[in-house]
């Protein structure tokens, strides 16, 4: 009977055309704007790394006092003093301290111009923990972070152009003047938000292509390309800087288990209360665990407007869907005497309101088909609100098709259920007799 | 075939109760040809929509083929409906956007028929009209007398076992009149049960037998004069 039903729901389509266009247009509009907003809140909210979100956690102390902290929290960056120390400590299955550096990258063919690519220093252990692919080779080891060796690892894109994407590993690269030998080559990898470093790069950004050990950036003094926050002069020169309260250093743990994040905590509050005991902190220990979805929630990675837009377009289809639960009443209510007719023939109501149902779904589904349009050239348009990174993650793909079409015919049988439930109690005698 | 036994229904309102039908009996027996008269107002039309389950009642019993109806359920009743009864409307009642063929369809899409048989039961019943050539027409291409022609054969295409038909010439000039009447008697020749509300005294005498309605109750027709008077000019006519 379904078959048989939608094939009415179509041919119901042409009944009535304004009608039709105008149950049409209000899901197609609704649904579009929805899904446009929610296309870019998807983009910004999605998990980068679910399989192990709750099992990699952001470090943060407070090394300030609490007249420096923003309402309490301890800021979300460590110094240099404290990261150390949690390194040394090494109480995490993994961990590593890391930070952006901007080192260039000069070609072996002295023609061709130095090359920028985003690039952190960081432990090896990293690219285990961030599960990073590898297309070539692998991670440097923990002897060469000890030994601050010269390797580095580098991204896809850069080893396209500097080697034509054959396998370089073993080679060498000269960044800034320096050699590095490559011990992999990462394949794609460009988890958005970038869950790793929210801080310095607002949570969107271009793949990073190139990392080195954290230990060797430290010893050639490469500066912090991101945020370097102070409360206090650290002092003139490198030395000064790095054993100041200056914070510029994002620190990552993976805690397979709540038994080891609990543990964890408590060694990072003993540490706290340590430093507070030697006079450092002159506060009771002030320390947080994040995994990565509250430390992107932490960092307001999905920008406040996207929420505000997703919601006014949800509005906006509530709206919408009360227009469409008043035309589909005026359709449905004009067929009263073709319910009769049917009721009379045998239908019973629950074969009405099934067929009715079904009749609403069709127009929901021609909803949307237009709201799939209307997404389509919306995608294309977000970059006019949001930041061009955001705006290049706002993408109609596959799934985004489904759901809009999905949610443009439950929407609509959503809306249908009164109007349906009217068609239903028809009286068939009524009808025939007013007939 | 269809007995109500004291049957009433009763239109409620704040205010006022009024008496639709008022210690209703009626018995027709199957094979029966029966034509129910009355004046407008008397109940005819009423009794019609409840001995076709499409109303419910206030009191009393009805037993259609044996079945007592009064404490079916919407689902029963409509299967009911669907498998027992035909119906032929004064309006034709046909689905304007539907054409002639899938207007026939209509039953037997609610009975879970195959395609197949489907096919071959509205092909025969449009054969039987005589209207198999129109089968790809929609209701507004047709005569009034058309139209009638293809709601007998919706309502034939399921085989019922009891026709009920409101008014079936009331539409129609006298020929087409005569037409859709000659098949009626076609019908119940072979076999059908057929109940014919009419006001029309020449349409009724046709009838096995007619049963009279006033003010919601069957009267007898030997106590009722302007009856005896009316079928008297008729007969001379």
């Amino acid at each position: 009977m379904f078959a048989y039903y939608f094939q009415l729901g179509l041919r119901s389509l042409r009944r009535n055309p304004i009608l039709t266009a105008l149950m049409v247009m209000a899901i197609g509009f609704g649904v579009g704007a929805s899904m446009i907003t929610y296309s870019v809140f998807r983009a910004t909210s999605n998990n980068p790394i679910p399989q192990k979100s709750g099992q990699l956690y952001a470090v943060q102390i407070a090394n300030w006092k609490t007249d420096d902290l923003d309402k309490g929290e301890p800021p979300s960056a460590l110094t240099y003093t404290d990261a150390m120390a949690f390194m040394q400590a090494h109480k995490a299955k993994r961990q590593t301290a890391l930070y952006p550096i901007a080192p260039s990258v000069i070609p072996a063919d002295a023609s061709r111009l130095p090359i920028e690519e985003n690039s952190y220093a960081w432990y090896g252990d990293a690219f285990a923990m961030f599960d990073i692919p590898f297309l070539y080779g692998g991670a440097w080891t923990q002897a060469q972070d000890d030994a601050h060796a010269a390797v580095v690892v580098i991204g896809r894109k850069l080893n396209d152009k500097l080697f034509n994407g054959a396998n370089s590993v073993g080679k060498t690269i000269d960044l800034d003047g320096h050699d590095y030998r490559i011990t992999g080559v990462i394949d794609e990898w460009n988890p958005q938000p970038l869950f790793f470093d929210p801080v310095n790069t607002g949570g969107f950004g271009d793949p990073i292509g190139l990392f080195i050990p954290f230990t060797r950036a430290v010893d050639l003094q490469m500066s912090t390309a991101g945020n370097n926050n102070c409360n206090d002069t650290p002092g003139p020169g490198w030395s000064n800087w790095i054993h100041s309260e200056c914070i510029w250093i994002e620190y990552w743990a993976e805690l397979p288990t709540t038994a080891d994040a609990d543990a964890y905590k408590r060694w990072l509050t003993g540490y706290a209360a340590e430093q507070q005991r030697a006079g450092r902190f002159k506060w009771a220990p002030n320390v947080r665990l994040r995994n990565v979805t509250d430390w992107l929630d932490f960092n307001k990675v999905v920008p406040p407007e996207s929420k505000i837009s997703l919601l006014v377009s949800l509005g906006f289809l509530l709206i919408c869907l009360v227009n469409t639960i008043g035309l589909l009443l005026a359709k449905f209510m004009r067929r009263a005497p073709e319910i009769g007719v049917r009721r009379a023939l045998g239908a019973s109501r629950r074969e009405i309101y099934v067929q009715f149902l079904v009749e609403a779904g069709t127009v929901g589904l021609t909803g949307g088909v237009l709201g799939l349009l209307l997404t389509g050239v919306g995608v294309l348009g977000v970059g006019w609100v949001f930041d061009e990174q955001i705006a290049r993650l706002a993408t109609l793909d596959a799934s985004l098709v489904l759901l809009t079409l999905i949610a443009a015919v439950l929407a609509t049988l959503l809306a249908a259920f009164y109007p349906t439930w009217r068609a239903a109690q028809v009286q068939p005698a009524w009808q025939l007799k007013s007939n | 075939m269809l007995k109500m036994t004291h049957l009433s229904k009763v239109y409620r309102t704040e205010v006022v109760e009024t008496y639709a039908l008022r210690d209703f009996n009626i018995d027709v027996k199957e094979g029966e040809f029966v034509a129910v008269t009355g004046p407008s107002g008397s109940g005819k039309t009423t009794f019609l929509t409840i001995a076709g389950l499409l109303e419910t009642f206030t009191g009393g019993h009805y037993h259609l083929d044996g079945i007592e109806v009064s404490q079916l359920n919407d689902n029963a009743r409509s299967k009911i409906r669907n498998e027992k009864i035909g119906f032929i409307f004064q309006a034709f009642n046909l689905i304007p956007d539907l054409n002639v063929y899938d207007n026939v369809e209509v039953p037997l899409r609610y009975r879970g028929m195959k395609a197949a048989e489907r096919k071959q039961r509205i092909m025969d019943a449009l054969e039987r009209v005589g209207l198999a050539s129109r089968a790809k027409h929609y209701p507004a291409e047709l005569s009034g007398g058309q139209q009638q022609r293809v709601a007998i054969a919706r309502a034939l295409a399921g085989s019922p076992r009891l026709l009920l038909a409101d008014e079936p010439t009331g539409n129609l000039d006298t020929q087409m009149a005569r037409g859709v009447m000659e098949l009626l008697e076609e019908i119940h020749r072979e076999g059908a049960t057929i109940v014919m509300v009419t006001h029309d005294p020449e349409l009724a005498a046709r009838a096995q037998r007619n049963v009279h309605i006033i003010d919601g109750q069957v009267v007898d027709l030997s106590e009722e004069p302007r009856f005896h008077a009316h079928n008297a000019r008729v007969a001379d006519a």
